[in-house]
């Protein structure tokens, strides 16, 4: 979000205002009092486009600014409710620009994006004017030096009596990009205010979660609990990379390209099923031993939207017997709690042992097809029921 | 034939000593890989004993392969010290380096990336199930068991794709089977695959096996129309994946337009590639191509 953005910012010493963040509109009269003068209320939700949803209002007063809170705090933007608001003081910008760095995946390195005619309609720029856009790789060995930031500055065109000022942020943003292990670092819009100071006026940071992992362990403050979907958020406890999806049909598979896979081949199935659709993705990766199994259905059985789960793995390094014991042991733990009917698709190292125990453990809930897509069809069907 | 891996391969692996190494090493043996030794510079001048083989431990890349004559290593270090392990293995010059290691800070990769820029060494990896020529020799993770020997050159940025369309197509056999991995930056990439694969007399036609995110499968669309005579058949993952969430692999990530598996089929169907809906229609496409040979 922006503030944690700009905090990240503050730290590495590129040019922007911190101001405040506040949760009740009366906290946001208190910090626009003490700013003082005319401030702007700035609804913080991870989502672009919060000026046009009215998430973004000026207040010539405090009283102003508890209004404006008032509003816009629990206002839905794309889906995201507010309960933040950012208040800072008003600076106007004399001009817009546009800056990041980001990971380019085509050329797998480093890309600089500036653009002095940019500002918020940066898109809008790089369709009608692409030449305004520049697009600067920076080599990853290298990175940015003093040189290579002068390099950008003029390249982009910044303004002669703001070059010193640019090339400072420019290597003040490298560094937040490097030190934090982020994959983008946008400033949108670096303003130019009045007497000529350059401010990074809004800004957006995408960290990358492999190296927050290690490196950077304090990243895990920026992550706001109350606004991740509950069950992801449980999901996430358990160590299950979930994502929550809209459909009928849970799934469970190993492999993140088999799961999604896996979701296509439901979603194909639901069109013959009164389209019905995939309600999750869930990898339980290699190791799919009763306890994991057990969290995943756990997490899926609690989603009220499914009716029907898909458990389809195939067994690379882990057997069949194992996985099949997993889901063995997972319907006993979880006894009663396992209501809605299981579709299984085991395929691979040691099927038939697998095929055979659950032949064996003759679950009520539980069928067996050898197939993906006719279990796939089955398990819509039966979501569809 | 085969590409990058044959019988002749000499194979060392990083972190040989540590719980993934160990596990999969022996399972490389079973499969018959040529493992020589391994790496780790605590444990330099030890031995261990894997499937029955007792393995000499090495200080350094450079060592191991000087004592034994090593031109693949596989790396099952942990991500942070996976840059450090990569770099010492391009300096020492090693022919092919496979990094299994998963979760590899992506500004460490584009580091590796760059710095094997005018190198001897070719990367797979990271994340990645690593490379297998059924029959010959495997380094990395996948089965051994699921197919022999064939005319199908298979490359899948997925690891259980890779390993459920080999199952699919089994009774046809692999010349070789590259998992190039999820992640935002790889090493070999689609193109690099299909290259080799066009140059290599023993494979008959290349399955190709894409996942949203990035713009590799259009790249390699590109590529197969001026470069590639034998016929491809293609399989992307991800069709109803929503944008912005990211589904697993680092790289399986949807933004704006492009990137999408529809675009990516279509952009494969314009070159004349086949392309499944499913993983199983992606073979029934392919297995028309072999029998029509």
């Amino acid at each position: 979000m922006e503030y944690q953005a700009k905090e990240l910012f503050a730290k590495h010493g590129v040019a922007t205002t911190l101001g405040k963040v506040v949760e009740t509109a009366e906290d946001a009269k208190a910090a626009a009092e003490e700013i003082g003068g005319v401030t702007v209320i700035k609804a913080q939700v991870k989502a672009g486009g919060r000026g046009k949803a009215g998430g973004v209002k000026l207040a010539k007063t405090a009283d102003e600014a508890f209004e404006h809170a008032s509003n816009i705090l629990g206002m839905e933007i794309k889906g995201l409710t507010v309960n933040r608001v950012l208040v800072t003081p008003a600076t106007p910008p004399v001009e817009e620009y546009y800056f990041s760095f980001l990971l380019d995946r085509s050329n797998r390195s480093h890309l600089c994006i500036a653009s002095v005619e940019g500002g918020v309609e940066i898109e809008e720029v790089a369709k009608t004017n692409p030449e305004a856009v520049r697009q600067i790789p920076v080599d990853a060995l290298e990175g940015v030096t003093p040189e290579k930031a002068a390099a950008i500055v003029d390249e982009a065109k910044f303004p002669a009596e703001l070059r010193d000022q640019a090339i400072e942020m420019v290597q003040a943003l490298w560094k937040v990009y490097v030190e934090e292990d982020a994959t983008l670092v946008e400033v949108n819009p670096l303003a130019r205010l009045e007497g000529d100071k350059l401010e990074a006026l809004d800004g957006k940071v995408s960290l990358d979660d492999n190296a927050s992992e290690f490196r950077h362990p304090d990243h895990a403050q920026f992550e706001i609990r109350e606004e991740a979907d509950p069950l992801e958020a449980k999901a996430k406890d358990l160590g299950l990379n979930y994502v929550k999806l809209d459909g009928a049909v849970g799934i469970i598979g190993n492999g993140a390209g088999l799961v999604m896979s896996t979701l296509d081949v439901v979603a194909y199935a639901g069109e013959a099923h009164g389209g019905v659709k995939p309600a999750n993705f869930l990898d339980i990766g290699g190791g799919a031993n009763a306890t994991v199994m057990a969290n995943g259905l756990d997490v899926i059985l609690n989603d009220p939207q499914v009716k029907s789960v898909f458990v389809n793995v195939f067994g690379g390094i882990t057997a069949c017997d194992e996985v099949a014991n997993g889901i063995k042991g997972a319907l006993e733990i979880l006894g009663d709690n396992a209501t809605k009917p299981l579709v299984v698709r085991l395929d691979g190292n040691n099927v038939e042992e697998g095929r055979r125990i659950l032949d064996e453990l003759n679950h009520p809930l539980v069928t067996q097809v050898d197939t993906m897509d006719g279990a796939a069809d089955k398990a819509a069907e039966l979501a569809n029921a | 034939m085969t590409i990058y891996l044959n019988k002749d391969s000499k194979i060392i692996v990083q972190g040989i000593t540590g719980g993934m190494g160990s596990k999969h090493t022996n399972l490389m043996l079973q499969a018959d890989s040529n493992i020589v030794g391994g790496v780790n510079a605590r444990k330099a001048g030890t031995t261990v004993e894997l499937n029955g083989k007792e393995l000499p431990v090495f200080g350094t890349v450079k060592e191991a392969m000087e004592a034994t004559g090593a031109d693949v290593s596989v790396a099952f270090v942990p991500p942070a010290f996976t840059k450090d392990a990569c770099i010492e293995a391009i300096d020492a010059e090693i022919p092919l380096l496979v990094v299994i290691t998963e979760g590899v800070p992506v500004q460490d990769s584009a580091e590796v990336f760059a710095y094997l820029q005018g190198k001897k060494t070719r990367m797979i990896g990271p994340n990645c199930p690593g490379i297998i020529s059924p029959e010959e020799s495997l380094a990395g993770i996948t089965p051994h068991t699921i197919a022999g020997k064939g005319p199908v050159g298979l490359v899948s940025k997925s690891g259980t794709l890779t390993y459920q369309m080999m199952y699919e197509l089994r009774d046809f056999g692999f010349s070789t089977a590259i998992g190039i991995g999820g992640d935002p930056i790889i090493g070999t990439t689609h193109i690099d695959a299909l290259e080799a694969f066009e140059n290599d007399p023993e494979t008959k036609a290349i399955v190709m096996i894409g996942e949203i995110g990035g713009d590799a499968e259009e790249r390699a669309a590109a590529y197969i129309k001026d470069n590639v005579t034998k016929p491809v058949v293609g399989y992307v993952a991800g069709f109803t994946a929503p944008e912005g969430k990211t589904m697993g692999h680092a790289g399986a990530i949807v933004s704006g337009s492009s990137g999408t598996a529809q675009a990516k089929k279509e952009a494969l169907e314009a070159v004349g590639v086949k392309v499944g809906k499913t993983p199983s229609e992606t073979a029934a496409l392919m297995r028309e191509i072999l029998q029509s040979l």
